[in-house]
């Protein structure tokens, strides 16, 4: 198996790092290329620009939303990893941008107004991970009943559930 | 007036809730609600081990268990690094494409069964009653098969199997024509589809909508042909897109979907490799009972695989393919322990779901029945 890449001089031509790096160095935190995919960990008050930024890259149009799902580090801190995964369908390229949330609190801004896809999205790693997001049209539970208590998919909380 | 479509009604294909404002016929706002089949089943998967999440992974898409049996096992087998071979990567994409069939049998059948064709149901019926011997006559299990395992197939095909096939599908083209019949030039049906629950191309890519549906819109984009997995590059199939995107133009593609799918299980059948059927990894694949008997090293293997599981190495991988409703992806998260850390399942019906209201308002009620039916939903994908 190939080695990971984690340098960003090595890897700074792919087309969403040059993007990004040409918009802002200290968007990017950090990047990895492992088992042919590209990860990237983007600053969180940046998150929106640069989704919006690699939508309407025109060499190589991030134009499909294909996941935006969660990862709970517990006990590590930040404790949340926001993973979105994108497509684009021209080049047929894959991209991952993960924003790093701390524990108590946790908030994003939403990318709703980049994708609409974001909207299921978003409402799912709400209601299982409790991370909110600002400016998502109706950010209510979507799977649990609206009277749950908790975020089931976080690791305090037991897979046989409460009841 | 606010309408529920209840979570309990013959048209909404499971347990779907839908909130309609209705203002006489018309459709002024729709919301679907969901959650009513979610059993936890990502919560499960960090309490099992690898090779005990196959069989959850069957019951996600219940339509396609093959299918998502294949994502889960890609992209395990990606985080290992296994070299599958040839034989095992064929039979993948024979039994996936069997499974498409089936799946858009039961698509066609039950959409038909919604806007009143009742004859389309039973005959779509009929040739899924030959797949699903198929299926058990391979695997034991007619739905819930978990034949895919990481590291290759769980058994070898038994003898007979292939003529099955054969047989099936030199008789299966003639059938598509039989539905077509029944429906394509129908007048009824036409008139309940053509022009409803239309969507543009600009809409359903920002929507998320993949497969049929969005190639419904005219976007030209099949995972099989244009980002390959398990061998798919050696067959040529060609990939309907229609031009209108409403309901009359996903169902052609579907049905056309059903040819091309009959074409590849012909291709796959002239050309099938010959080999082992699981990959050479002793530490993550069952040996074979006879060797498990004799060998003690097969043995051990055999009890510490089923007791301990097999580490896999740490990291992430999203392994997409295009099942029967489009991109189905698999996010697993490994830390370097025999239980996955993280699987998240990127269902295709969740994103294309979000379309809905973008077909339907503005509309007519008796749409929506038609609508929900061509975005063909499985709540098990959505509420996993």
């Amino acid at each position: 198996m190939p080695a990971q890449v984690t340098d960003i001089e090595q890897l700074k031509n792919h087309p969403a790092i040059s993007k990004i790096l040409a918009w802002s160095a200290e968007a990017i935190e950090q990047v990895k290329f492992d088992r042919d995919e590209m990860t990237i960990w983007v600053e969180r008050s940046t998150i929106r620009e640069v989704c919006a930024l690699l939508r309407d890259n025109p060499e190589c149009p991030f134009n499909f939303l294909c996941d935006v799902t969660c990862v709970d580090w517990l006990p590590q801190e930040p404790r949340f990893e926001v993973i979105y995964h994108l497509l684009s369908m021209a080049r047929k390229e894959r991209v991952r941008l993960k924003v790093r949330l701390n524990g108590d609190s946790p908030v994003l801004d939403s990318v709703v107004p980049v994708w609409p896809a974001a909207n299921y999205f978003e409402r799912e790693v709400y209601d299982l991970f409790g991370v909110r997001f600002s400016g998502h049209p109706y950010l209510r539970r979507l799977l649990m009943p609206e009277d749950w208590d908790g975020h089931p998919l976080r690791k305090d909380y037991p897979v046989e559930g409460y009841r | 007036m606010i309408l529920n479509m209840g979570p309990q009604h013959p048209s909404t294909h499971g347990v779907l809730r839908v909130i309609l404002e209705i203002d006489g016929e018309n459709v002024v706002r729709i919301m679907p609600d969901i959650g009513y089949l979610h059993t936890g089943i990502e919560k499960t998967c960090e309490a099992k081990f690898y090779q005990q999440v196959v069989p959850l992974t069957d019951r996600i898409d219940y339509l396609c268990p093959l299918t998502n049996n294949l994502c889960y096992a890609l992209a395990v087998e990606k985080l290992l690094g296994l070299e599958i071979p040839p034989r095992a990567q064929w039979l993948r994409v024979l039994l996936n494409e069997l499974t498409r069939i089936n799946s858009h049998l039961v698509w066609l059948g039950t959409h038909a069964l919604d806007i009143g064709a009742m004859t389309v149901f039973l005959y779509c019926f009929r040739e899924r009653e030959d797949i699903l011997r198929l299926f058990e006559m391979v695997s034991g299990q007619r739905m819930m098969t978990s034949y895919f395992r990481i590291g290759g197939l769980a058994l070898a095909p038994p003898l007979g199997f292939f003529e099955r096939v054969r047989e099936f599908a030199k008789r299966f083209p003639a059938r598509v024509d039989e539905y077509e019949n029944l429906l394509t030039s129908n007048p009824i049906w036409g008139m309940r589809t053509k022009g409803v629950g239309t969507i543009t191309a600009e809409d359903a890519i920002a929507l998320g909508a993949s497969g049929p549906t969005l190639r419904g819109s005219g976007v030209d984009f099949d995972l099989r042909r244009d980002m390959p997995y398990s061998a798919y590059e050696n067959f040529k199939f060609k990939v309907p897109v229609g031009k209108n995107g409403d309901v009359y133009t996903r169902y052609l593609c579907r049905v056309q979907e059903l040819r091309e799918s009959n074409a590849i299980v012909q291709q796959c059948l002239d050309g099938m490799p010959e080999g082992p059927i699981k990959a050479d990894a002793p530490k993550v694949v069952l040996p074979d009972r006879e060797k498990m008997k004799t060998q003690m090293e097969a043995l051990i293997y055999h009890f510490k695989i089923i007791t301990e599981g097999f580490a896999v190495p740490a990291g992430e991988v999203y392994q997409a393919i295009e099942s029967p409703r489009g991109e189905m992806g698999y996010y697993v998260v490994s830390d370097g322990t025999a239980k996955p850390y993280r699987v998240h399942m990127r269902a295709a019906c969740l994103a294309n779901l979000q379309a809905l209201p973008k077909m339907c308002e503005g509309r007519l009620l008796a749409d929506v029945v038609a609508a929900i039916g061509s975005i063909d939903i499985v709540l098990g994908e959505i509420d996993r």
